[in-house]
């Protein structure tokens, strides 16, 4: 039974996942950057929603209303400013310019909100109330309606990216930019609603991290960037569905390699992430083939 | 023969159709001919026009100053040999090289500095060479896309649908599923729904088999009915030489032949293209 509990904890937790890898991989599958700064924007997003619930007082799960459009504003305006420039140079310069970025936020929070670790929503029955299914299993509320959300931005980035008119020329774009341009698309203009799609995502992973754990000014690199960059490789780059099974797969790993001994969590995770590297690079789902 | 080929065409005026009349000259001479004298649109300025471009690609010097006006309704052939240019020219045209001197006007106004896609608005549409559809994108939405942007115009996916029925029937198909031609027929229609004043095609036999090649090019005159004008780069002389009202040979980034199809010989051509004695503007060939 232990071991049905671990399963269907991961599996739940596989959503958190997929909430920080799908932001990430929609930017490298549309613009071919590799956001490095990806995981200290969800912690931005979740301090943001901390500041907004306490000026606000609106409800704690109300709070995205705010910080999901602020985000995606940040994220167009970032696109089109720093990263495009670091695009125009080299694929290159968009590593190093997020880096950089990373670097800045991590040690602006730091600077401004102490390393002191901050959490959001602690005592709402949502967050901290659990239901039982049999004697053994209990499940959170949170890692339910985190695991629902996920598959709704999914399904609503899915929805947005191949019935809208932004959405087709954000695959347009993906697929050949020049061909795009010809077509009067300015790429740049895509690029940065794209960025803005992603920098949601992030807002929700950052929110939806905040709720489950604690958030300090580290956490964007030592546990949001990595599992998402795990999701994206088990799950494959570039590919929506994919960062929900890759984070699946990673939260099974994690919560089976926890339940062997649980000093082992992450270390289990990291060994699937390797052995798909090795064994499948390309990873589980491979983009549809392109002509 | 020691004249330059250019020199003795440009400036020459023999009206109407001339005396050695090839086929080629007689069959779509009519718009031309409408015009009097060699000068042609008297009344109307150029719908674009290029002035001594001059484009580098890195150290090389790809075009050396290149002029060329044409004019509503023409169809423009430019011809060369592989590596003489003319791709080069069209994507400068288009926007997608930066010249180092020269500039490009459309309808008047200096575009020279415009990115792509806002030369494309105003309606300059490029059908790329080697087709550049958007493989994860099924074929009705390559069309989609190709109209986000159209101006107001004749042209529509629904027009497309009816000139080429089997684009409908497998408008959800991904355009690898489509044949060498049917591609090529694609990228046309996805430029042709932007309703542009001016379609650049770049190589549009290029991978095709000939027969196909025919066909493609048999689709012209209607597109030149809804009152388009067209600027065509091609590799195959006859085919350039059948359509063009107007050529323009280039060799090594140098004009060597500017003139009605009618009024060259097959000779005269054929040493502006290969670039044989006597015919270059420098004779420092061979």
């Amino acid at each position: 039974m232990a071991w049905v509990n671990a399963i269907i904890q991961g599996v739940l937790t596989g959503g958190l996942y997929a909430l920080f890898a799908c932001g990430l991989s929609l930017m490298f599958g549309v613009m071919k950057v590799v956001n490095l700064a990806h995981g200290d924007l969800a912690v931005v997003a979740g301090y943001v929603a901390i500041g907004v619930i306490a000026v606000t007082h609106i409800p704690v799960l109300w709070s995205f209303l705010i910080v999901v459009p602020v985000m995606a504003l940040l994220g167009y305006v970032l696109q089109r400013t720093m990263i495009q420039s670091a695009l125009d140079r080299s694929v290159l310069t968009t590593l190093m310019v997020t880096f950089g970025l990373s670097v800045v936020i991590e040690n602006g929070l730091l600077q401004f909100f102490t390393a002191n670790s901050r959490a959001i929503g602690t005592g709402l029955p949502l967050v901290s109330g659990s239901f039982k299914l049999g004697s053994q299993i209990q499940i959170g509320y949170l890692l339910v309606v985190v695991f629902a959300v996920a598959v709704v931005v999914l399904l609503g980035l899915q929805y947005f990216l191949s019935t809208s008119k932004y959405g087709r020329l954000i695959r347009a774009v993906a697929d050949d930019r020049e061909a795009a341009q010809l077509a009067g698309a300015d790429y740049r203009h895509v690029f940065g609603i794209a960025a803005a799609l992603a920098f949601g995502t992030v807002a929700l992973a950052g929110i939806a991290y905040g709720m489950y754990s604690q958030l300090q000014p580290t956490t964007g690199t030592d546990t949001i960037l990595l599992f998402a960059f795990a999701a994206v490789v088990i799950g494959g780059l570039g590919s929506l569905w994919g960062t929900l099974l890759g984070g699946v797969v990673l939260g099974v790993a994690q919560q089976i390699g926890a339940q062997i001994n649980i000093s082992n969590e992450v270390l289990a995770g990291y060994i699937v992430f390797l052995a798909v590297l090795v064994l499948r690079p390309q990873g589980l789902i491979t983009r549809r083939a392109q002509s | 023969m020691s004249e330059p080929a250019r020199a003795s065409q440009r400036g020459a005026a023999p009206s109407g159709l001339t005396s050695d009349e090839r086929q080629r000259g007689a069959r779509r001479e009519d718009g031309a001919s409408k015009r009097p004298g060699g000068e042609r649109g008297p009344e109307k300025g150029p719908l674009l026009e290029v002035r001594d471009l001059v484009v580098h690609h890195g150290q090389l010097r790809a075009l050396n100053a290149i002029s060329l006006r044409v004019f509503p309704g023409e169809v423009y052939a430019i011809i060369g040999a592989n590596g003489a240019g003319k791709s080069t020219l069209l994507r400068t045209i288009a926007g997608l090289h930066r010249p180092t001197t020269g500039s490009v006007l459309f309808d008047g106004k200096d575009v020279t500095s415009l990115r792509p896609e806002r030369r494309a608005t105003q309606g300059m549409v490029m059908v790329p060479e080697g087709r550049r559809l958007f493989g994860s994108l099924s074929v009705e939405e390559n069309l989609q896309v190709g109209a986000t942007y159209a101006r107001p115009g004749p042209w529509t996916i629904e027009l497309v649908y009816q000139m080429f029925g089997w684009m409908r029937e497998r408008r959800n198909q991904l355009t690898a599923q489509l044949s060498g031609g049917e591609q090529q027929t694609l990228a046309i229609g996805r430029a042709l729904v932007a309703n542009p004043r001016v379609l650049l095609l770049d190589e549009l036999s290029l991978g095709l088999a000939p027969v196909v090649v025919q066909r493609i090019y048999g689709m012209l005159p209607q597109i030149l009915a809804a009152g388009l004008t067209v600027l065509l780069v091609e590799q195959d002389v006859s085919q350039a030489l059948r359509v063009a009202s107007h050529i323009h040979c280039l060799l090594e980034g140098q004009t060597t032949l500017e003139s009605r199809p009618a009024d060259v010989t097959a000779d005269q051509v054929e040493a502006a293209y290969f670039g044989l004695a006597g015919t270059t503007m420098s004779g420092s060939e061979q």
